[in-house]
């Protein structure tokens, strides 16, 4: 069950903002999913290591150097506001 | 002459175009025509590209145009993720696979439909609406592949890229009559497609026979230092498993998923592929995979907080849509809440739940040990058998508006499909059959890790002798 008030703590969590009305659909949907994902606690897992990761063997890393990488002029294009090479946001310093 | 661009397999629609039987420009424009007659009514593509072809270089698929779901970046391009939030971004890269088919000679033609950012079984969470299936256009195409797999299917394109999360490759291709390959975690680069779940994400081919999808295969594998999930593995030529000799080989029908509750009409169809590879002399076995029913609710906590993580780049800052707002904080808020569509909100919320303190040891965590349980299941299984079959979905294409209210019976849809990615293992489905009321039936064909060679043998095997990846829906001119 996760209650209006977990929703909305969520939201803050994921800065997403929801109304009242949102916030009560979200928690009837979500405790439904919840209650249903809540058959795994019958699953025995003691002693068994989460699996983080398929990858097997060491992680791979690239070579330390720098290489030829995205255009900054095509970059910013995809900003919704910029100022000569700076992505701009409102004032955050009072 | 271009009459036959429809049935012709990919692999020898560039046969043709290296003999000069036709021409790049001819081939392009022939798919150009019949996407601009059945688009409108099928919504398969979201964006077109004019004159894309005239590829110089030389490989066996150069000049076949194919479409890429709108999730894969291709430079200079918009690729939207079927969402608000990214409608107006364009690509400032090419995607690692992107850059292999243009250096393999195949021509972009468009990019297809899919559920926003690829969170859905039906194509019905885009922006752009739904896409329609081909074999009937009141029901849903399946998803998130969903605009790849109903272009194939209709021969808009003679084959198409996906993205598979949770079966979101092979569920549309069961839905539509056409094959749709997951690869192994790793053997495809996953640099350049949009993250979902980064530790379940695989890109595939989406083809209407299983010879050109180990054609397609062969030019997007290939381990990349650009993602560090990919693989150092050798790339076998796929192509090297057509037309092989099957006899002797072992087939698991695992008893979780052939249970009372199997649609009757599915089970017959799978019952006559099981005759039809025991003539071959395959050998099938009983074998169990005791965790299957855990399967769906690990992926939802696994899935979604993946999903969450990811998609926190989306804050209105450096690209997509920001809210009109005075301070940051607000900016981040609105973006997000105006930007993102029912479903994307479901899942971050469902992910953040997961992973924030207090109940990440009890979902996050879990479910992480219960993924390490599934993957062992799978282990022990391929001890004794080459293969696994199962049917890709419990049922047939349902109704657009039918489950699209309730998450978790859309969750359901993908009860098959989502073990596979759990395990990382690879898997293909094909179709086999359809339904009294036409509609296409797909069987699920599962793997050990990196042997995607098994399945295109078996798969092979299968459409030398059966047509059903022939049939073709009747679609009327606009």
């Amino acid at each position: 069950m996760i209650d209006k008030e977990r929703v909305e703590y969520i939201a803050k969590l994921a800065k997403i903002n929801i109304n009242d009305q949102e916030s009560e659909f979200l928690s009837s949907q979500l405790s439904k999913i919840i209650d249903y994902i809540d058959k795994l606690k019958e699953v025995d897992t003691k002693g068994i290591k989460p699996l983080r990761s398929l990858s097997t063997g060491q992680p791979l890393m690239r070579e330390d150097k720098a290489k030829n990488n995205l255009a900054k002029d095509d970059i910013l294009k995809n900003a919704p506001a910029c100022l000569d090479s700076f992505f701009k946001i409102p004032r955050v310093i009072k | 002459m271009t009459n036959n661009l429809i049935i012709k397999p990919a692999y020898l629609i560039a046969k043709d175009i290296k003999d000069k039987k036709n021409s790049q420009g001819e081939v392009y424009s022939f798919f150009e025509k019949r996407i601009s007659q059945h688009n409108a009514s099928l919504n398969a593509f979201v964006d077109l590209y004019k004159n894309n072809f005239d590829n110089q270089s030389n490989s066996n698929l150069t000049g076949v145009p194919i479409a890429i779901k709108d999730n894969i970046c291709i430079k200079g391009k918009k690729i939207t993720c079927a969402s608000k939030i990214l409608k107006y971004y364009q690509a400032v890269y090419d995607a690692t696979v992107i850059k292999k088919l243009k250096s393999s000679g195949l021509s972009l033609i468009g990019t297809t439909n899919m559920d926003e950012f690829a969170f859905g079984s039906s194509t019905e969470n885009s922006c752009y609406g739904p896409t329609k299936n081909p074999w009937d256009k009141t029901r849903v195409v399946g998803g998130s592949s969903g605009g790849s797999a109903a272009a194939v299917s209709a021969r808009l394109v003679p084959f198409a890229l996906g993205s598979d999360t949770g079966g979101s490759i092979r569920q549309p291709a069961s839905f539509c009559g056409v094959v749709g390959l997951k690869p192994t975690y790793g053997r495809v680069s996953r640099y350049g497609l949009v993250a979902f779940g980064s530790s379940l994400d695989q890109i595939g081919p989406i083809t209407t026979n299983i010879k050109d999808c180990a054609y397609l295969l062969n030019i997007i594998s290939g381990f990349d230092q650009n993602d560090s999930t990919s693989a150092k593995v050798a790339d076998p030529d796929f192509t090297k498993s057509l037309g092989q000799d099957v006899a002797s080989l072992r087939i698991g029908l695992p008893k979780e998923y052939f249970d009372q509750d199997l649609n009757s009409e599915i089970k017959e169809t799978l019952d006559q592929a099981i005759i039809f590879f025991k003539k071959k002399n395959i050998q099938f076995k009983k074998i169990s995979l005791p965790h299957t029913q855990y399967s769906v609710p690990t992926y939802y906590i696994i899935a979604s907080s993946e999903a969450s993580s990811n998609l926190q780049r989306f804050d209105g800052i450096r690209y997509g849509y920001r809210a009109k707002a005075d301070d940051l904080w607000q900016i981040y808020q609105k973006s997000r809440s105006q930007g993102f569509g029912d479903e994307a909100k479901r899942r971050v919320f469902l992910g953040t739940y997961s992973l924030s303190s207090g109940y990440y040891d009890a979902y996050y965590l879990k479910a992480l040990k219960v993924r390490r349980l599934i993957k062992n299941d799978f282990d022990q299984a391929f001890k004794e058998v080459d293969a696994i079959l199962t049917p890709t979905t419990p049922t047939a294409a349902f109704k657009i508006g039918e489950k699209i209210k309730d998450p978790l019976s859309m969750y359901l849809s993908d009860i098959y499909t989502i073990s596979s990615n759990l395990a990382g293992i690879p898997a293909v489905s094909l179709p086999c059959g359809f339904t009294k009321d036409n509609l296409p039936l797909g069987m699920q064909l599962i793997a050990k890790d990196y042997d995607e060679a098994t399945l295109i043998k078996l798969g092979d095997a299968f459409q030398q002798d059966t047509d059903f990846h022939k049939k073709i829906p009747e679609l009327k001119n606009v």
